[in-house]
């Protein structure tokens, strides 16, 4: 029993021989001797459990690591308690001490803490007890029993968790979770929700450790709404109906629980070979795919039959779900992976087999992948890639910053049908362009797709598709790659799809041609004029807690995990919707419900194992602006300015009610004598992620890999977010009083914005260059750029900080000629680059 | 006791500190005989007492007195009491169970008498009363059809302890040092009758711990890394923990370097001359000591050094330079 507990994941095994019919101590001293011989059984350590102390010192003797008395307390008074305590302290073990005393066991709130308090400071001051020994079992009893005074125990042990945690440092919380449900004996899926809801809440008061069968625990967020709702109420005691309406509830979920479900779950495994094959890739599971795969092969000539067979016609099955709408992205990255194992495992044999007859699988045609030159960003590509390879299609996968010349070389070489651009970041754009040109003058005919978040289909259709005369198709996501594969890659296809593009294209130039010559009708100096007006003359900016760079390490992850913003981390798995929402949406409630629940179970793997780590290096500088630009001065004397921030202003045609907005608004003009500040940032959480990136490939789990990617990018932004709020209350400390919810947080409710560079309020990439002088984050915190001022590792964020409270995120949008100029001279660039490093942002045509 | 132990604090908080080295391989160089153990006392003893080494410092005193000098003179600053195989327990294969505590006193007096005699102002010396590992465990049985059986328990084992730690601290050693802990059941008796008998007394004195590695796992011969080791035993607050015997210099150095970085308190070592060779001898010389430990000291894994089995006063010697 003790190497099963041990083999299911126990971290402590109680031991006790308390019964009746038992010589106790003989039985402990006998059993701990036992399992003293056993490596597997003692490598954890022990708690040595009896209501009797004799048993228990006996225990004590029989212990060579660190044991745990189970337990002591006041309840015999203040002298047994120093003498256990003291005994056990000599035997060097820790211990669990009860909330009980000479009154009786604690059940409030006041009555838990005060022994507690009491125990504490025999036990620490008294007895020179290492605080890290002392285990508080403030009770946990049994709530909806139907009496009142017991409503309130399980929040009272939360509450009481809490306590212990902040007033009486270095010591642990345990308790016997089980305990809590026990008036719903009988009911499995009852117990289970009540368990993990108080645990959740536990856990979060800070309880360390707790005693519970550890199969018989519901995942909090699988727990049904309206169950998790009603057990809510009661646990958190929040009504005084809770308890009925939990009992009514309960009736429905009668005799389910864990073993029933599992049984339910397994039955599929009845099935023939096939049939299971399917079944896994379907639902993703890993579990016995080699062992089916291998079973099948034994009925084949060739291993190659496996995958032409049963492995094809379930991906077929999950190609044909996807295409309808049936099956969600994340469910065919899984299915992907069970592929992947499957086809990794076959490969041996294939290559032996392959030597003897020469067989090849024919696929569906190859395509070639790749990130742009410049750009890092491979989440969307790798997903493309995924759902090609789960269709039949060769996929080379050239990975991230790849050169025009080895995108060109390559699909020669390798006779590629396909060729698929990615790109994240606006400069991205500039150079598919270049791959297009580089294409025709090349003379190559291979199609060429075009994809990514800056991606669009007007700019696929503008600026690429006239520079190269074969097909060149923008790609919307994922979901599209298929049909476009399939139309291009088919004779009786293909015309017909090519020539309906081209049109579409055609209209979508013309289009935009006549709309493109009134996008800007202000005028830089009616802009200007038009700035947002600020009243400087009663407005003292707070001067930051300190002037220079400060680098913060290894900044912790759990803290930023309560700011993650989940809505857009659906979004990156092409699941629409909003967060919480999207989890009970009718469509795609259930496979978001389950991306969130692997994305809950692994980042707290990545908490606990620091596969990331968060660094981060913030500055604050003395500053004013002059005109759309933003002085940085090297003291606060202000007069020598040795940085200067570069930013554009709104052009388009707005009522006069509201300015022509540009960041540099936002700081106190020089010629207001006004001391003004402005703050810089750049951070990272992708630390160490390509170790564990490396690990997934090498598992052929894409899945993971690609759910890891989506929360480190999530990480960086809520840290950036809890980052931007220390910067509020406390580094530069302009709003020190800010009380918000996450909610309001999420819709920036706060004084004060930190706009990235590359993003609307200052599209231009390039001014990363004097951001990255000022803080060196390449050097602090090993966060770099590449030549497009893509940020690498990808999971990170970097702005300035405005503080002034009429400061806000805006879209500069179409710019004049007149301003482009205007940029280029302040920048010392020629007009061609700044047209080059705006060209999104461009109200006019450019002549190539 | 008080201003010695934070005597010997204030010396580890500036120096790192010699133990002697080993004595069972200087009292081989005597070449002894069973009647030189015997001596006129125990001349009619019922059994053999050839090997007792522990026996010399009734029968010996002088012998014992001068392997002391010895290495003070090579400039140890901690001398050990001639008493690892003291307790009753161990006693017991000489059936001098009832003698054991004359013995640990006698062995006391010695070591103090000569660590007096070298000692200054600005080197002050230090005895270390000896608590060894006796030939018993508590945590292993030594019958393989019963693993449940043990051949001696906690009490008696404890019991023991008790007995040779009064017997030490009255003789006047400075320190406890319980060492060679190949089973951590039996360091942790040691250290609950050491406690027993500072609260019965109301002599206190600190306590340093040191284990031993079986082999290359890094495992002691129970079974615990040395982060569990450190983990069990930490409860006794000692002002050192550390590992001897077993292993050569450089196959002690990840174990030292893994107590270093957990430890709270002081980190000691007395490896061996290297492992002994076929013959039972120790191959390594002083110099080759002396580099390896050099190259600890300055990377601070330690500050308290010394020899187990093979070392001599060559090594002490060198180490002090």
């Amino acid at each position: 029993m003790a190497r099963e507990q041990v083999e299911n994941g126990a971290t402590i095994i109680d031991i006790n021989m308390d019964e009746a019919m038992l010589d106790s101590k003989a039985a402990m001293r006998r059993f701990l001797n036992l399992i003293a011989a056993e490596p597997d059984i003692s490598r954890v350590p022990i708690m040595i459990d009896s209501s009797k102390w004799s048993v228990i010192e006996e225990g004590l003797k029989c212990v060579q690591g660190k044991g745990i008395v189970n337990s002591i307390s006041l309840k015999e008074g203040e002298e047994n308690f120093i003498k256990t305590a003291k005994l056990a302290k000599q035997y060097g073990a820790s211990v669990i001490v009860m909330a009980f005393d000479e009154e009786g066991q604690a059940d409030t709130f006041d009555r838990k803490i005060s022994i507690c308090q009491r125990a504490y400071n025999i036990l620490v001051k008294q007895l020179d007890y290492c605080p890290s020994d002392i285990i508080f079992d403030p009770n946990i009893f049994a709530i909806a029993t139907g009496i009142e005074e017991h409503n309130s125990y399980a929040i009272d042990f939360i509450n009481a968790t809490k306590w212990i945690k902040k007033n009486l440092p270095g010591a642990l919380v345990s308790g016997g979770v089980s305990n809590v449900s026990f008036s719903f004996r009988g009911n499995n899926k009852v117990r289970e929700a009540i368990h993990s809801v108080f645990l959740f809440y536990a856990i979060q008061a800070g309880m360390d450790m707790g005693i519970v069968n550890a199969g018989q625990l519901e995942v909090y967020s699988e727990i049904e709404p309206n169950l998790k709702q009603a057990v809510e109420d009661v646990v958190l005691n929040r009504h005084p109906q809770a308890t009925d309406n939990l009992i009514d509830i309960a009736q429905e979920y009668m005799g389910q629980g864990a073993e029933k479900q599992q049984q339910k779950q397994l039955e599929w495994r009845e099935d023939g070979v096939n049939l299971r094959i399917e079944h896994a890739l379907i639902k993703g599971i890993t579990q016995f795919i080699e062992q089916d795969v291998e079973e099948f092969r034994g009925q084949c000539d060739r291993s190659l039959e496996v995958i032409e067979g049963p492995l094809m016609d379930g991906m077929n099955v999950v190609g044909d779900l996807f295409g309808a709408g049936k099956m969600f992205l994340p469910q065919v990255v899984k299915s992907a992976r069970v592929m992947k194992q499957a086809v990794a495992y076959l490969e041996p044999f294939m290559e032996q087999e392959k030597l003897s007859s020469g067989d090849a699988i024919e696929a569906k045609g190859k395509i070639l992948l790749a990130t742009v030159k410049g750009d890092v960003h491979d989440i969307g590509k790798n997903i493309v890639g995924v759902v090609l390879e789960c269709n039949g299609y060769d996929v080379i996968d050239l990975g991230v910053m790849v050169s025009c010349e080895k995108i060109i070389q390559t699909a020669i070489e390798e006779k590629c049908d396909l060729i698929g651009l990615s790109g994240l970041i606006t400069p991205s754009l500039e150079e598919m362009v270049n791959v297009a040109k580089e294409m025709q003058r090349r003379n190559l005919s291979i199609p060429l797709l075009i994809g990514g978040a800056t991606t669009s289909k007007v700019h696929t259709a503008v600026k690429i598709e006239p520079q190269y005369q074969h097909p060149t198709i923008y790609i919307t996501d994922a979901s599209r790659i298929i049909s476009a594969s399939r139309n291009l890659l088919s004779v009786s296809l293909k015309t017909s799809y090519v020539e309906s593009i081209q049109s579409e294209y055609h209209k979508l130039r013309e289009r935009r041609k006549k709309h493109q010559t009134n996008l800007v009708s202000t005028s830089l100096d009616q802009a200007r004029a038009n700035r947002s007006k600020i009243d400087w003359v009663n407005y003292t900016p707070t001067k930051p807690s300190f002037i220079g760079k400060k680098i913060i390490k290894k900044f912790p992850l759990d803290k930023i995990v309560e700011r993650i913003d989940w809505t857009p981390f659906f979004r990156s798995w092409q699941l629409a919707g909003k967060y919480p929402k999207i989890l009970s949406d009718d469509l795609v409630g259930e496979e978001a419900t389950q991306l969130f629940n692997d994305a809950q179970k692994m980042l707290k793997t990545i908490v606990s194992r620091n596969w990331l780590t968060a660094h981060a290096v913030i500055g604050f500088y003395s500053a004013n602006s002059v005109a759309d630009d933003v002085e940085i001065y090297s003291n606060d004397e202000r007069t020598e300015a040795n940085k200067i921030l570069h930013f554009l202003r709104q052009q388009k045609q707005v009522n006069m009610s509201k300015p022509n907005y540009c960041l540099s608004d936002f700081v106190a003009p020089k010629s207001s004598g006004v001391k003004d500040y402005i703050g810089a940032f750049a951070l990272t959480t992708g630390i160490g992620i390509d170790r564990q990136l490396a690990e997934f490939e090498k598992q052929k789990d894409d899945y993971s890999a690609i759910m890891l990617k989506a929360l480190a990018d999530r990480l960086a932004e809520a840290f950036a977010e809890k980052l931007h709020e220390m910067v509020r209350k406390d580094y530069w400390g302009f709003a020190p009083q800010e009380v918000l919810s996450n909610d309001e947080l999420i819709s920036e409710k706060y004084q004060g914005i930190r706009p990235a560079p590359g993003y609307p309020a200052c599209p231009d990439h390039t001014e990363k260059a004097t951001l990255w002088q000022m803080l060196e984050p390449d050097k602090n915190i090993g966060l770099n750029i590449t030549e497009s001022y893509a940020m690498y590792p990808t999971a990170a964020v970097s702005g300035w900080y405005f503080a002034n409270p009429q400061s806000r995120y805006f879209g500069v949008g179409k710019i004049s000629e007149e301003q482009v100029s205007n940029y280029a001279e302040r920048k010392g660039w020629d007009k061609s680059k700044a047209e080059k490093w705006l060209a999104p942002n461009l109200g006019y045509l450019v002549e190539d | 006791m008080k201003n010695i132990t934070s005597l010997l604090k204030q010396r580890l908080d500036k120096n790192i500190l010699l133990l002697d080295g080993a004595m069972g391989t200087m009292i081989q160089g005597y070449k002894l005989k069973e009647a030189d153990f015997r001596g006129d006392r125990f001349t009619d003893w019922a059994c053999d007492l050839n090997g007792n080494n522990d026996l010399l410092s009734l029968t010996q005193p002088n012998i014992i007195k001068d392997i002391h000098s010895a290495y003070l003179e090579a400039g140890a600053d901690i001398i050990e009491t001639n008493t690892f195989n003291s307790t009753r327990i161990a006693m017991a294969d000489y059936q001098m169970q009832e003698i054991s505590a004359e013995i640990n006193y006698a062995s006391a007096k010695i070591a103090k008498q000569a660590a007096a005699a070298f000692s200054t102002n600005e080197k002050p010396r230090f005895v270390a009363g000896v608590l060894g590992p006796t030939n018993r465990t508590c945590g292993l049985s030594p019958d393989v059809n019963d693993p449940a059986f043990r051949a001696v328990t906690f009490d008696q084992m404890k019991d023991a302890y008790y007995e040779s730690t009064k017997a030490l601290v009255e003789g006047g050693v400075d320190i406890i040092l319980i060492e060679t802990i190949f089973d951590t059941l039996n360091a942790k008796a040691a250290i609950f009758a050491v406690e027993d008998y500072f609260e019965n007394s109301g002599n206190i004195v600190p306590v340093m711990i040191s284990g031993t590695i079986a082999d290359a796992s890094g495992r002691t011969l129970t079974g615990q890394t040395t982060s569990a080791f450190y983990h069990s035993l930490k409860h006794a607050k000692p002002i050192s923990f550390g590992f001897n015997c077993a292993l050569g210099p450089k196959e002690l150095r990840p174990f030292i370097a893994e107590l270093s970085s957990i430890a709270d308190c002081y980190v000691s070592a007395h490896p061996n001359a290297g492992l002994p060779n076929e013959f039972g001898g120790y191959d390594e010389t002083p110099q080759d000591m002396q580099q390896e430990l050099l190259e600890w000291a300055e990377s601070g894994l330690l500050n308290i050094l010394g020899g187990c089995c093979g070392t001599k006063p060559g090594d002490i010697n060198k180490a002090s330079v």
